[in-house]
């Protein structure tokens, strides 16, 4: 009856929230009677005629595209590299410290860099996005693989488990929390670096639209852009991360 | 049913941070028979778990040889571990059919299931099981790959006397249709004299057998409580060293 009602009253908070937000903004922007601050329906209305003109899902494809390229390549390599380095303990003192460099890289030079090695073209672009967020995911692999439960991986072994059936049934599972954190903060991270990355070397995509917006001092398409943007994500979110958490932790009491 | 002959020159542990070198296992001999089920007595510590782990073909440092049968190149160890070690995110069945190299046939492992008392549990997850039950599949893991050799590492350890009971006499019953070479590790002198054909006690520091006494109560009577003590006392009485080893 109780996990009744708080499932009922979860959805009800949440629809509450956005309700709010969009009052407070009403009436900021009612107050403030500036260019600077749209109100929430021109945004809407913007957002809505760069829908019908095509022009929003265009760009928001494209940046789309580039994101999905560079998350799947970063998230692969990341994981098998995180896995190697927590595995093998030479091998991870030996990379350590060129993790650390790139930790600590800023974006913005790998970005300039990149375009100035390989010119302003598309595999510079996805490039400079990889090398970003890729290791982060290394570092957050290598400590999850660090941890992974030596007992079930010794069981493993004595029933002589194949490499493809220890990691599909003891390891993947372990991994899979870290995996899906390392996912998340990768979706928040690579969208902000791709902006960017567009808006110093291509002719198309979010950034390059923001960066547009930005000289006209056009604040209501800068903001119907990212309430686009976030929602995509959001979408993203709700539809197949949280179903690929559930799923995965069925087994739990 | 399957010869296993134990045979360790050295067993060392290379000194670490501030724990110097020592020599865990050294001349120790073994020879188990078929379908013999063999139990190790010692004290804590002296160990037993690192022989079972190097007879598992889990740890590979040390020195001599271990023969499991003659015919086969890499034998099939069933291994009970003291912590049951199921995947939590399989089902119990789950758990039993990925040991499995081929696809099992169900009425087999319906019948495991059956002599254990887990048909009812067999599509639950691990974390639903009391510790009594998951011991229970660890055992039929075991037996379902129908091993060379069984290894039990103090499978009864921390379970209240009554349920301790019954999984041991629901080993037994398994045991009797499947009689495979079982190595067993035990502290307890009364439950290594309710199941083992032979006790071998062990020393420590090198860990090192020190006598090996065969079990002179018929299989049928070993469920007698009494006579189990009444031979437990004789051993006492016979062997006073026994004592400093359990």
């Amino acid at each position: 009856m109780q996990k009744t009602l708080t499932s009922k009253l979860i959805p009800g908070a949440a629809s509450l929230s956005v309700l709010v937000f969009l009052g407070l903004w009403q009436i900021l922007a009612m107050v403030l009677h500036s260019s600077n601050l749209p109100l929430p329906e021109s945004v809407a209305l913007v957002f809505w005629q760069a829908c019908v003109s095509g022009e929003l899902p265009y760009h928001l494809g494209v940046t789309l595209l580039r994101l999905v390229v560079s998350f799947v390549i970063a998230m692969s390599l990341g994981c098998a590299i995180g896995i190697l380095l927590g595995q093998h303990k030479k091998l991870d003192a030996f990379f350590d410290n060129w993790l650390v460099i790139f930790l600590n890289v800023p974006a913005l030079v790998t970005i300039i860099l990149c375009y100035v090695w390989f010119g302003l073209v598309e595999s510079a672009a996805i490039l400079a996005v990889v090398i970003n967020k890729l290791p982060n995911v290394v570092v957050t692999v290598r400590e999850g693989t660090r941890t992974l439960d030596q007992d079930l991986l010794e069981m493993a072994r004595c029933y002589r488990f194949s490499k493809r059936k220890t990691f599909v049934h003891v390891i993947w599972p372990q991994l899979h929390a870290i995996v899906m954190a390392a996912t998340r903060s990768g979706l928040a991270l690579i969208w902000k670096i791709i902006l960017v990355v567009e808006l110093l070397g291509r002719s198309n995509g979010m950034g390059y639209q923001l960066h547009l917006f930005f000289q006209m001092f056009d604040v209501a398409s800068i903001l119907a852009y990212t309430i686009a943007f976030v929602s995509v994500i959001q979408l993203f979110e709700v539809l197949v991360l949280k179903p690929l958490d559930k799923k995965s932790q069925r087994w739990r009491r | 049913m399957t010869t296993v002959d134990i045979n360790i020159d050295s067993k060392t542990y290379p000194a670490k941070s501030r724990a110097s070198e020592h020599q865990a296992i050294a001349d120790f001999k073994l020879s188990l028979n078929p379908g013999e089920f063999v139990c190790l007595v010692g004290p804590s510590g002296c160990g037993k778990t690192t022989l079972l782990n190097i007879i598992a073909g889990l740890d590979n440092d040390y020195q001599g040889r271990i023969s499991v049968g003659q015919q086969h190149a890499s034998p099939k160890i069933g291994y009970v571990f003291q912590n049951p070690r199921l995947l939590p995110w399989r089902t119990v069945r789950e758990n039993i059919e990925l040991v499995l190299t081929e696809a099992a046939d169900p009425s087999y492992l319906d019948a495991l299931f059956d002599v254990m008392q887990l048909t009812h549990a067999q599509h639950a997850y691990p974390e639903r099981l009391s510790l009594g039950m998951s011991r229970r599949v660890a055992i039929i893991r075991a037996f379902a790959i129908n091993p060379d050799v069984l290894l039990m590492d103090e499978p009864f350890v921390s379970l209240d006397a009554p349920t301790a009971r019954q999984v041991r006499e629901l080993l037994m019953t398994l045991w009797r249709q499947r009689p495979h070479t079982v190595l067993f590790v035990t502290h307890d002198l009364r439950e290594a004299i309710a199941l083992d054909d032979r006790l071998v006690f062990l020393s420590s520091a090198p860990m090192q057998v020190v006598s090996q006494i065969d079990v002179t109560i018929a299989r049928n009577e070993r469920e007698d409580e009494v006579k189990v003590e009444a031979f437990r006392q004789r051993l006492l009485n016979d062997y006073p060293a026994i004592k400093t080893l359990l």
